[in-house]
């Protein structure tokens, strides 16, 4: 045999390591000790059923307790804590330390087999199959076997049914609010009508909408309805005429709903008249009617036309004209 | 004469010149920098307190302010701001600014009481504003619901200065403070001004009485106890997400690593 380059020498395969004796299988004091371990550990979960019940009967709840790092602490709760964790933590940290110490340790080689079944096996399989076939008469009764079909078969129309409490539709739902033309702003916990000398230039407020007698106000009506009311000095507006003529003597209002992902918008900034959504610092510009001019979202919030009625008091001049809040499937975007 | 002749040429005479340079004009500098606030005695009974509060404003406010508080290109106007104004911005240490930042910053108060009632006084007197009101006339422990504040507090306040008062981040570096701490009386002044970034709150869309409210809640969040020690800054889930990722996980892969490993 010629001694060329494809005679290197071959890989052997290396086998498996010789087994190494652990000090618990070769010494009975060390056998002894691990065993020791593994009670004390039991024991110790044992402690922690005290620990638990102890403290749950005999601490008053309102006991405080000063720990470094931690600060004042409520007691039963840290000792509940405590106590429940070394419950569990130890029975299981028993567990592993026993079998690692002192349970057999020997490798065993399970080989892998074909995944295929053996021949015979599969052919009984189809004889059995074939035998019930044909002893339950499905093929002749064919009164039971259409009836079992469609029995079977609408056992499937129940779950699909259930969908259906997924929700009601929106419907109009998500393009429509509670302000209409002449609804009264409201303020918002107080419930109480607003005027425009109400604000001085700086000041905001959150507003609601009047809602009509005997109606309850939910919290999706808070959702949708929820606007921010900021005043600014007029000259400090730079907008088109429409959008001017929807602001009252330098009060301006919009939606508090974020056209990104309808967190509410309210982070005013009175000196730069920057607002900004706590949720993903989409900053709008509200003297030029809201313009994104930082962040993820794509619209401007929505500007709701104000006007006073006869009383003084600030109310809606028109329902929003566009859908508030982020963007949907079928939303309406022919006016912006 | 002959020692500085013999050092004049030695390798380490420019070091020390430098450092001996540099610490006289830092000195120099510090003694000059705290002449004005060593000087503030005033001859009590003679003056006004407005002219006293003039005096003052001269002195320390209107190189930025103007000298009649008409403002200019880098400080605003104060007439009209009222001695509420005044009260919360001095009697904070957040005024007179240290530097020209991004926000003026709490610090120690560079005028004590008696002047900032002074300075108070002066500008007040220019035009009607907000009043500074005292932590005593503030009867927030009698007068307040802590419910209804909170409720106030969560539609008003919490967007910028977090549902528990801990202060949050806005736009360019700027930022709304944790209210943990903060004395009744600034909280409410602050509502009635609406310092720097912050809008205000005018006492027809909260009232007074929602005010002290607000007020109420506050103090009973500052002095609330936590059943589980830390607070974990009461940011929300940040934190306590952090703590959770890093000292449960590492638990977890330590354990993990125990398991694996072959006993001896």
């Amino acid at each position: 045999m010629t001694n060329n380059s494809h005679d290197v020498e071959r890989f052997q395969d290396p086998g498996l390591p010789a087994h190494v004796h652990r000090n618990a299988d070769v010494d009975p004091k060390a056998e002894k000790r691990a065993e020791r371990q593994v009670s004390i550990l039991f024991f110790l979960s044992v402690l922690g059923t005290l620990l638990t019940i102890g403290s749950y009967v005999g601490i008053k709840s309102d006991k405080f307790v000063y720990l470094p790092i931690m600060g004042e602490t409520n007691l039963q709760q840290l000792l509940l804590g405590l106590g429940l964790t070394a419950t569990t933590l130890f029975i299981g940290l028993g567990a592993i330390q026993w079998a690692k110490k002192l349970m057999p340790d020997q490798e065993i080689v399970a080989e892998r087999h074909e995944f295929r079944s053996a021949e015979s096996d599969r052919e009984d399989l189809v004889a059995t199959f074939r035998e019930g076939a044909a002893s339950s008469g499905i093929g002749r009764r064919k009164l039971i076997k259409f009836s079992l079909a469609s029995a079977l078969g609408l056992v499937g129309l129940t779950p699909i049914l259930l969908l259906r409490d997924a929700g009601p539709l929106p419907h109009e739902e998500l393009d429509t609010t509670d302000w209409r033309a002449g609804t009264r702003l409201l303020l918002d916990p107080a419930g109480t009508p607003i005027k425009a000398s109400d604000l001085e230039v700086g000041a905001v407020a959150q507003v609601l909408p009047e809602l009509p007698v005997g109606t309850e106000r939910t919290l999706e009506n808070t959702g949708k309805d929820a606007v921010l009311l900021i005043r600014l000095r007029p000259e400090d507006f730079n907008l088109d005429a429409e959008r001017l003529s929807w602001t009252h003597e330098g009060i301006i209002a919009f939606s508090k709903i974020c056209t990104h992902m309808g967190c509410a918008v309210a982070l005013y900034e009175q000196q730069t008249h920057h607002l900004l959504c706590p949720c993903h610092q989409s900053t709008f510009d509200v003297t030029r009617a809201a313009k994104v001019i930082f962040g993820p979202a794509a619209r401007p919030l929505p500007q709701l036309a104000i006007d006073v009625n006869a009383d003084g008091y600030l109310v809606a001049k028109q329902p929003f004209t566009v859908p508030i809040g982020p963007s949907f499937w079928e939303r309406n975007s022919s006016n912006g | 004469m002959k020692l500085i002749s013999r050092f004049r040429r030695h390798r380490l005479a420019g070091p020390v010149l430098v450092v001996a340079a540099l610490f006289t004009v830092g000195t120099a500098f510090g003694v000059a920098s705290a002449l004005p606030s060593s000087q503030q005695v005033y001859a009590s009974g003679t003056s006004t307190l407005v002219s006293q509060g003039k005096e003052i404003f001269l002195r320390g406010c209107s190189s930025c302010h103007g000298l009649h508080a008409e403002g200019g290109s880098i400080a605003p106007s104060l007439i009209g701001v009222g001695s509420a104004a005044v009260d919360f911005q001095v009697g904070t240490g957040r005024m007179p600014m240290a530097d020209m930042s991004q926000q003026a910053m709490q610090k120690k108060p560079l005028y004590d009481p008696a002047e900032t009632a002074a300075l108070a006084a002066y500008v007040a007197s220019l035009a009607p504003g907000p009043s500074a009101v005292t932590n005593e006339s503030l009867t927030y422990e009698r007068d307040g619901n802590s419910a209804l504040g909170g409720q106030l507090f969560r539609t008003n306040c919490a967007m910028c200065h977090n549902f528990a008062g801990q202060g949050g981040a806005l736009t360019n570096g700027k930022y709304a403070p944790s209210l943990m701490g903060v004395e009744p009386k600034y909280i409410y002044e602050a509502m009635v001004t609406g310092p720097q970034s912050m809008p205000k709150f005018t006492d027809a869309t909260i009232t007074p009485q929602e005010k002290l409210s607000i007020i109420k809640w506050l103090q009973e969040a500052d002095h609330e106890k936590n059943l589980g020690g830390t607070s974990l800054g009461r940011v929300g889930p940040v934190t306590e997400g952090l703590l959770g990722w890093v000292l449960g996980l590492g638990l977890l892969i330590g354990a993990a690593v125990w398991l694996a490993m072959k006993a001896k």
